[in-house]
C-alpha cells in the first residue's frame, strides 16, 4: 500500500526510507509505524488534519533533540540517520522548511548563509567561498524567491511578515542546495501572491536529482506544487496513499472520511 | 566582587598628576581607526587635555570644544550653568572627591540650533610608570535644537595601574538631541569610574551607549533627570567580562514631569569568574503621568563561578503609567541553536553566532554607521578571543604583550 509501483519508477534512487517509525515525546506515542519510500526527482505530499504527527515527522528528520525514536528506522542514501548530528544530516543535503522560522536579532542572513555554506562545503572537501563567490551566489539565488536587496541585509527574520519569512527559507534551499527538502506548512500564513512565489521557487530548485516532500494542511499549495504522491497521515499512521488527484478529494471532502475509513478498518 | 566603596577606598593609594604633561605630538601618535567617521579628537593625556595649538576651540558656528580648565577661565556663565545637573543629584563620595580634586576635563558647549555633523571623540590616554589618579570633569552643554554626538574611548596602555574617575554632567535644553557612545576597554589592574548627571528639558533627546569590552573594575553610573514634557532617554550598554573581570551598572532615571519615556537595555556576556550587576532604578513622580518606561537585562553565563546581580527596580507614585521591567539570567536560545544547525552550521560555530547575534543587538543601536560596523566588528573579535584592547591604536600596538582573554563558547 505505501509503495507504489506505478507513479515511482524502480530506476530512481531510493533517497529517504522510513520503516516502521515509532515516535515519543515525553513518553506520549506521536508516529505509530510510519512507512515511507521517497525516490529522487521525487515530490511527496503529506497530509493530514491537525496534530496527526506532520511537523513530528519532519523534526525527526532533522534531528530535533526532544523526539525519541522508540522503534524503526530512518534511512537517507542508505545511511542510517540516527548516527547523524543535526548539522551532519544538513551537510549531507537534508533542508527543513520550518512552519515557524525563528527570529534571530543580530545575525545578518548573508553571515548566516555564508558561514553555512562554508561549513557544508569544508564537510564535503571543497574549499570555502571567498566573498566575491558569495556574493555572486546569493545574488543569483536571490533571484529565485524575488528576494529583494532590503531583506537579504537584514537579521535572519527578524521583523519578517510571514511571508517574508517564507521566502527566506526557501532562499536558504536555495542556497544550500539540498537533495532531500521537507517543507514544513510552507503554505500557512501566505497570501496569494506570497504563494506564488514561494512554489515557484521550490519548483525552479526541482531536479532529477533532488526530492522535496511537503506537509501542508491544505490543497491550496499543490496547485503550485504539484506532487507525484500524496499521502494521509492520520493517528500517527500514513493510512492513504494516492496520485496527486488524491489531494483535490481530500479538498472536496474533508477529512473526516479518511478519519470513518482508518475506524472501520481498525475495527475490521 | 568588592563593594563600590571597597573600591572607592582604594583612591589614596593613587597619586594625582597636579600639572599637565609637558606637551605631546598625541595626534601624531594616536589616530582612531575607524574610517570614514571624521571625528574631531578631543584627546586628554594623564588626565590633562592636549592640543597642539590651543586649550579652547570656538567654531564659526559658535561651538566651543576644549579643555575645562580653558574654559573656566574663558566662559565663566557658561561654566556655571552646565553645572546645574551636578547639583540636581545626589551625589556619591567619588562625585564629591572630583568636585574637589578634578584637575581638567572636556567643555563642549554647542549653541541653539548648531546641528553638529562630525561626532566628537574623547579620548582619555593613560601613559604613566606610576600609579595614576586621573580625575576628569566633562560638562557638556547642548542649547535649543541643537545636536551633537559623541564618542568616548576610555582606553589604558599597559605601563602603571590607574584609578579614573570621571564625572560628566550633560544638559539638554528644549529639543536638543545627543547621542553618547562610550566604549571601555581597560586592563585588569585598572579601575574606572564613569559617573554620568543628565538633565532633560522638553522634548529632548538622550541616547547613551556603553560597550565595556575589557574591564579592570568599571563602573557606569549614570542619573537621567526627565525635568519637562515628551523627553526621551535611551541607555544601552553592553558588558564582556571575562577572567577576573568586573562591571557595574548602576542607573537611575527619575522622570519628574508627565509624558517622558526612558528605555534601557543592559546585556552582558561572563566567562570564567567575572563579575557584573546591574542596578536599573527608575522613579516615577507623583505628577508624571503618562510616563512610558522600560528596563531589561539579559545575561549569559559561561561559567557557574560568574556572578550576575541584576536588580531591574520600578518606584512608581503615579497612576497613569506604562513600565515594565526584567531581568533574565540564562543561557542561549535552544530553538535558535536548533534552526541555525539544521542549515548545517556546527554547534560551536551555531553559539559564536548567537552570543554574536545577542551581544551585537547593543551596537545596532549605533547611529554612526562606521562606528557601527567597527563595534560590531570588535565585538566578534571579543568573542572569538581575538581582540584585546583597541588594537589598530597605535598607543596599543606599540607596545603590546597581548591581553588576550578569550570567551570560550563551548563553556556554554
Amino acid at each position: 500500500m505505501h509503495h507504489i509501483p506505478y507513479l515511482c519508477s524502480p530506476k530512481k534512487h531510493l533517497m529517504l526510507k522510513i520503516e516502521n517509525l515509532h515516535v515519543s515525546i515525553k513518553g506520549r506515542e506521536i508516529l505509530k509505524g510510519v512507512n515511507l519510500e521517497v525516490h529522487a526527482g521525487e515530490v511527496h505530499a503529506i497530509m493530514g488534519p491537525n496534530g496527526t504527527g506532520k511537523s513530528t515527522l519532519a523534526s525527526v528528520i532533522a534531528g530535533k533533540e526532544g523526539y525519541e525514536v522508540t522503534e524503526g528506522n530512518i534511512y537517507y542514501k542508505g545511511k542510517n540517520l540516527m548516527d547523524l548530528s543535526i548539522e551532519d544530516r544538513a551537510r549531507e543535503g537534508i533542508f527543513i522548511g520550518f512552519q515557524y522560522p525563528v527570529e534571530i536579532p543580530g545575525v545578518s542572513i548573508a553571515n548566516f548563509m555564508r558561514t553555512a555554506l562554508n561549513e557544508i562545503r569544508q564537510y564535503r572537501g571543497l574549499d570555502p567561498l571567498n566573498g566575491a563567490q558569495f556574493l555572486k551566489l546569493m545574488n543569483e539565488k536571490k533571484k529565485v524567491v524575488e528576494l529583494t536587496e532590503k531583506l537579504s541585509n537584514r537579521s535572519v527574520n527578524e521583523g519578517f511578515s510571514g511571508g517574508e519569512k517564507k521566502r527566506n527559507e526557501i532562499f536558504q534551499m536555495a542556497m544550500l542546495e539540498p537533495t532531500l527538502s521537507i517543507l514544513d506548512e510552507t503554505d500557512s500564513g501566505l497570501d496569494i501572491d506570497a504563494l506564488r512565489i514561494v512554489a515557484n521557487g521550490v519548483n525552479q530548485l526541482k531536479n532529477q536529482d533532488n526530492a522535496t516532500i511537503v506537509i501542508t494542511h491544505y490543497q491550496r499549495l499543490l496547485d503550485y506544487i504539484v506532487p507525484d504522491v500524496v499521502h494521509v497521515l492520520f493517528d500517527g499512521k500514513i493510512v492513504k496513499t494516492g496520485p496527486k488527484e488524491l489531494a483535490l478529494e481530500l479538498e472536496k471532502r474533508g477529512y473526516d472520511w479518511i478519519k470513518e475509513e482508518y475506524e472501520q478498518h481498525k475495527l475490521s | 566582587m568588592k563593594s563600590f566603596a571597597e573600591h572607592t577606598q582604594q583612591l589614596k593609594n593613587y597619586r594625582l598628576q597636579l600639572q599637565p604633561d609637558p606637551y605631546q605630538p598625541v595626534e601624531e601618535y594616536f589616530t582612531c581607526q575607524v574610517s570614514n567617521m571624521g571625528s574631531v579628537m578631543l584627546p586628554l593625556l594623564n588626565g590633562w587635555y592636549v592640543h597642539k595649538d590651543s586649550q579652547l576651540t570656538i567654531y564659526p558656528d559658535g561651538v566651543i570644544a576644549g579643555s575645562l580648565k580653558a574654559a573656566m577661565a574663558q566662559y565663566p556663565e557658561l561654566v556655571q550653568a552646565s553645572l546645574k545637573p551636578l547639583e540636581d543629584h545626589k551625589q556619591d563620595e567619588l562625585t564629591i572627591s572630583n568636585k574637589e580634586q578634578f584637575t581638567d576635563g572636556i567643555f563642549l558647549y554647542v549653541p541653539d540650533n548648531v546641528k553638529v555633523e562630525k561626532p566628537f571623540q574623547i579620548v582619555s590616554l593613560v601613559n604613566s610608570r606610576e600609579d595614576l589618579l586621573i580625575q576628569n570633569r566633562h560638562l557638556i552643554h547642548l542649547g535649543q535644537n541643537a545636536e551633537l554626538s559623541i564618542i568616548q574611548c576610555d582606553d589604558s596602555t599597559k605601563y602603571g595601574k590607574t584609578f579614573l574617575n570621571i564625572v560628566t554632567a550633560i544638559t539638554l535644553n528644549r529639543q536638543a538631541r545627543l547621542h553618547y557612545y562610550k566604549t571601555e576597554n581597560k586592563e585588569a589592574e585598572s579601575l574606572l569610574f564613569n559617573h554620568l548627571y543628565v538633565n532633560q528639558c522638553a522634548e529632548s533627546f538622550f541616547h547613551s551607549n556603553a560597550i565595556t569590552f575589557n574591564a579592570g573594575y568599571v563602573c557606569n553610573d549614570i542619573h537621567v533627570n526627565l525635568n519637562e514634557p515628551f523627553a526621551e532617554a535611551q541607555l544601552y550598554g553592553l558588558y564582556l567580562v571575562d577572567k577576573t573581570q568586573q562591571c557595574e551598572n548602576r542607573i537611575k532615571v527619575s522622570h519628574n514631569c508627565p509624558d517622558c519615556k526612558s528605555f534601557q537595555l543592559y546585556k552582558g556576556i561572563m566567562d570564567d569568574e567575572a563579575e557584573a550587576s546591574f542596578h536599573g532604578h527608575v522613579v516615577v513622580q507623583p505628577d508624571a503621568q503618562r510616563t512610558n518606561a522600560f528596563q531589561t537585562n539579559r545575561n549569559i553565563l559561561l561559567t557557574d563561578k560568574t556572578k550576575i546581580n541584576t536588580q531591574p527596580f520600578l518606584e512608581i507614585y503615579a497612576d497613569d503609567v506604562q513600565c515594565s521591567h526584567g531581568a533574565t539570567v540564562g543561557q542561549l536560545d535552544d530553538e535558535a541553536l536548533y534552526y541555525l544547525r539544521t542549515r548545517g552550521i556546527g554547534e560551536r560555530s551555531a553559539r559564536k553566532l548567537l552570543m554574536f547575534a545577542f551581544a551585537n543587538e547593543i551596537c545596532q543601536h549605533v547611529d554612526i554607521q562606521a562606528l557601527k560596523d567597527r563595534l560590531s566588528d570588535m565585538v566578534q573579535r571579543r568573542l572569538n578571543g581575538e581582540l584585546t584592547i583597541c588594537d589598530q591604536c597605535m598607543l596599543h600596538n606599540a607596545d603590546n604583550g597581548g591581553l588576550i582573554f578569550p570567551i570560550d563558547p563551548t563553556k556554554l
